[in-house]
């Protein structure tokens, strides 16, 4: 700072301190309970550290499920599914997202301002908002209980293909210029010159939206019926709404630490390239 | 905006937009027409016989009592989890700004309940404030002899699920106010300590000043995240209970479209919620195009 106050740096690393801690005691208090044994998690005042039983409790989550009798799934296959689902999301969006920016900044056709702000539409209409019809659709198309149900209604993006377009709009026309004097057609340009540049970008958004799919929640509530196909965050939230007499909730929040594991990794790992797609996807 | 060299090709570009044309057509264009034809027609409860009955949907919707009470509790909900979270990230990122010893290892311990799902972040709350077990609830009650039951009572409920979504969007807010204070010139704030502003003073008058770009966007972005982004806080932890004391409007929309089969009410509901997104989203571009500028 311009000056040196001791006081107030000695009161900036307090406060926080006191916002990191508060903020980190319910990861805290979820990690401590998903390690004792269900009998310590029935009687208040909880233990604040951490007990002996994290092994097991991890293990029977994940290898023999939850429910009791033909209900019972291994957590592992929503996690799979969790997995194929964000997986998807993010292939898919950059996939469709990336061509069809390369199709509005590289060409010029009829109807072109037409289908782009067509893309920009859906900007607007998130799936919380038109939740039956579009239920209904993905009905009728036999999608429901499948992964294309689950992964293909959410990959259309605006945010995506704005961000590659505004992206393709600072990559300098002398590079096309070029490539088209060497005689690199349209395919080849995208193929061995803009989509190595889009790295970054590519990057930036791919764990934007890892994130987005991993913590869908709302959208495989309504798609899935059967405990093959539930995601982890759904599978997690199932039990604690179905909460018989005793929950068992070691093992509901080992199944908690399960399902935050993937993205929080993701977030902190890459942490340069997850700012920079939650700064880009804003523009 | 356009590209001085381009490609010539007929059928190229339409190949390359298919796939977005495509699954924006069937999944957003397509739906959020039956939701707006929905909106004005009365289906029987076997799917037979529809037929055109004008507003008449939205007749009932506003003549329902229920409807304005999911209302006023959203907007209470809006504004408190906007006006918290944005007040408590402000103060922990103008703290952090003055760090410099340590700044990176703050900064990844606060970002990560971003990648925390807000149904995980009900589910996490809900813990803590069980009424029988959880550790605050029963620190309250042997500490200050406050009785928490978010299960029975509604404002207690309500009270959890603004926590609840706030938490969830604390790192967001702070990573954005961070940038936005350290992209403000350090010259300015030199200048102003050599004529003897405090730090206090400094804040007000430059700082904040010069932060409020950043703070009329997150103001927006959070908005539009209280009213659509929460919906597993409020399914993971209340249920929309006790009494529909959390149900905000976009839960009341699924409970009674999924649950009630009240297509029609259901769809002008959406119709007045897609309404509301796309002001804010207007808002939100407009503002843009003036960040730019400026």
């Amino acid at each position: 700072m311009v000056e040196n106050r001791p006081i107030l740096t000695f009161a900036s690393h307090f406060v926080v301190l006191l916002g990191v801690a508060l903020i980190a005691f319910p990861l805290w208090m979820t990690f401590v309970a998903s390690t004792h044994d269900q009998t310590t998690m029935l009687r208040a005042p909880l233990p604040l550290w951490p007990g002996e039983h994290m092994l097991e409790n991890y293990h029977t989550v994940l290898f023999q499920g939850f429910g009791t009798g033909a209900a019972r799934t291994p957590l592992y296959v929503s996690l799979l599914n969790s997995l194929i689902m964000a997986l998807g999301i993010c292939v898919g969006k950059v996939a469709i997202s990336i061509i069809a920016a390369y199709a509005v900044v590289y060409f010029r056709f009829p109807l072109r301002m037409f289908f782009f702000w067509m893309i920009f539409l859906t900007l607007m209409l998130p799936v919380e908002v038109r939740i039956v019809p579009t239920y209904q659709v993905v009905a009728s198309l036999g999608m429901l209980d499948s992964y294309g149900g689950l992964i293909v209604p959410l990959i259309a993006s605006a945010t995506a293909t704005f961000l590659f377009r505004q992206f393709f709009l600072s990559v300098p026309d002398e590079l096309t210029e070029a490539a088209r004097i060497d005689g690199a057609g349209p395919v080849r340009f995208f193929f061995d010159i803009l989509l190595p540049m889009s790295r970054t970008s590519i990057a930036a958004l791919f764990v934007i939206q890892f994130i987005y799919g991993w913590n869908q929640y709302l959208w495989p509530l309504l798609v899935t019926t059967r405990e093959g196909f539930y995601t982890v965050v759904m599978t997690l939230a199932r039990q604690v709404n179905t909460v018989d007499a005793a929950p068992p909730w070691n093992r509901i929040m080992a199944m908690a630490m399960l399902a935050m594991l993937p993205p929080v990794l993701v977030v902190v790992f890459m942490q340069r390239q997850f700012i920079k797609g939650l700064v880009d996807t804003e523009k | 905006m356009n590209k001085r060299v381009t490609f010539d090709h007929k059928l190229l570009p339409y190949l390359f937009l298919a796939p977005q044309v495509v699954v924006t057509l069937a999944f957003f264009i397509w739906p959020s027409g039956q939701m707006l034809w929905q909106s004005v027609i009365l289906e029987d409860a076997f799917g037979g016989n529809t037929r055109f009955v004008g507003f008449a949907n939205f007749d009932k919707l506003f003549a329902d009592e229920g409807y304005w009470a999911s209302v006023r509790v959203t907007m209470f909900f809006s504004l408190m989890v906007t006006a918290c979270g944005l007040a408590f990230s402000l103060l922990l990122a103008t703290m952090a700004d003055h760090i410099i010893r340590g700044a990176a290892a703050y900064k990844a311990l606060l970002v990560w309940p971003y990648a925390v799902a807000p149904a995980v972040a009900g589910v996490l709350f809900g813990f803590l404030f069980n009424p029988s077990v959880g550790i605050v609830t029963w620190f309250l009650k042997k500490g200050v002899g406050y009785e928490f039951n978010h299960v029975i009572n509604g404002n207690q409920a309500l009270f959890l699920v603004i926590l609840a979504a706030t938490w969830n969007q604390i790192s967001y807010n702070f990573l954005f106010f961070l940038a936005g204070l350290q992209s403000i010139p350090r010259s300015l704030i030199e200048a102003a300590a050599i004529d003897g502003a405090g730090p206090a003073r400094r804040f007000w008058t430059i700082t904040f000043p010069l932060l409020s770009p950043t703070g009329f966007f997150l103001l927006v972005v959070n908005i539009i995240y209280a009213f659509f982004g929460t919906f597993g806080v409020v399914d993971a932890l209340t249920r929309g209970g006790p009494a529909r004391a959390t149900e905000i409007l976009v839960f009341k929309v699924y409970n009674d479209g999924f649950r009630g089969q009240d297509f029609g009410g259901s769809a002008a509901q959406s119709a007045i919620l897609m309404l509301i997104v796309v002001a804010l989203t207007v808002v939100q571009f407009r503002f843009i195009e003036r960040r730019v500028s400026y």
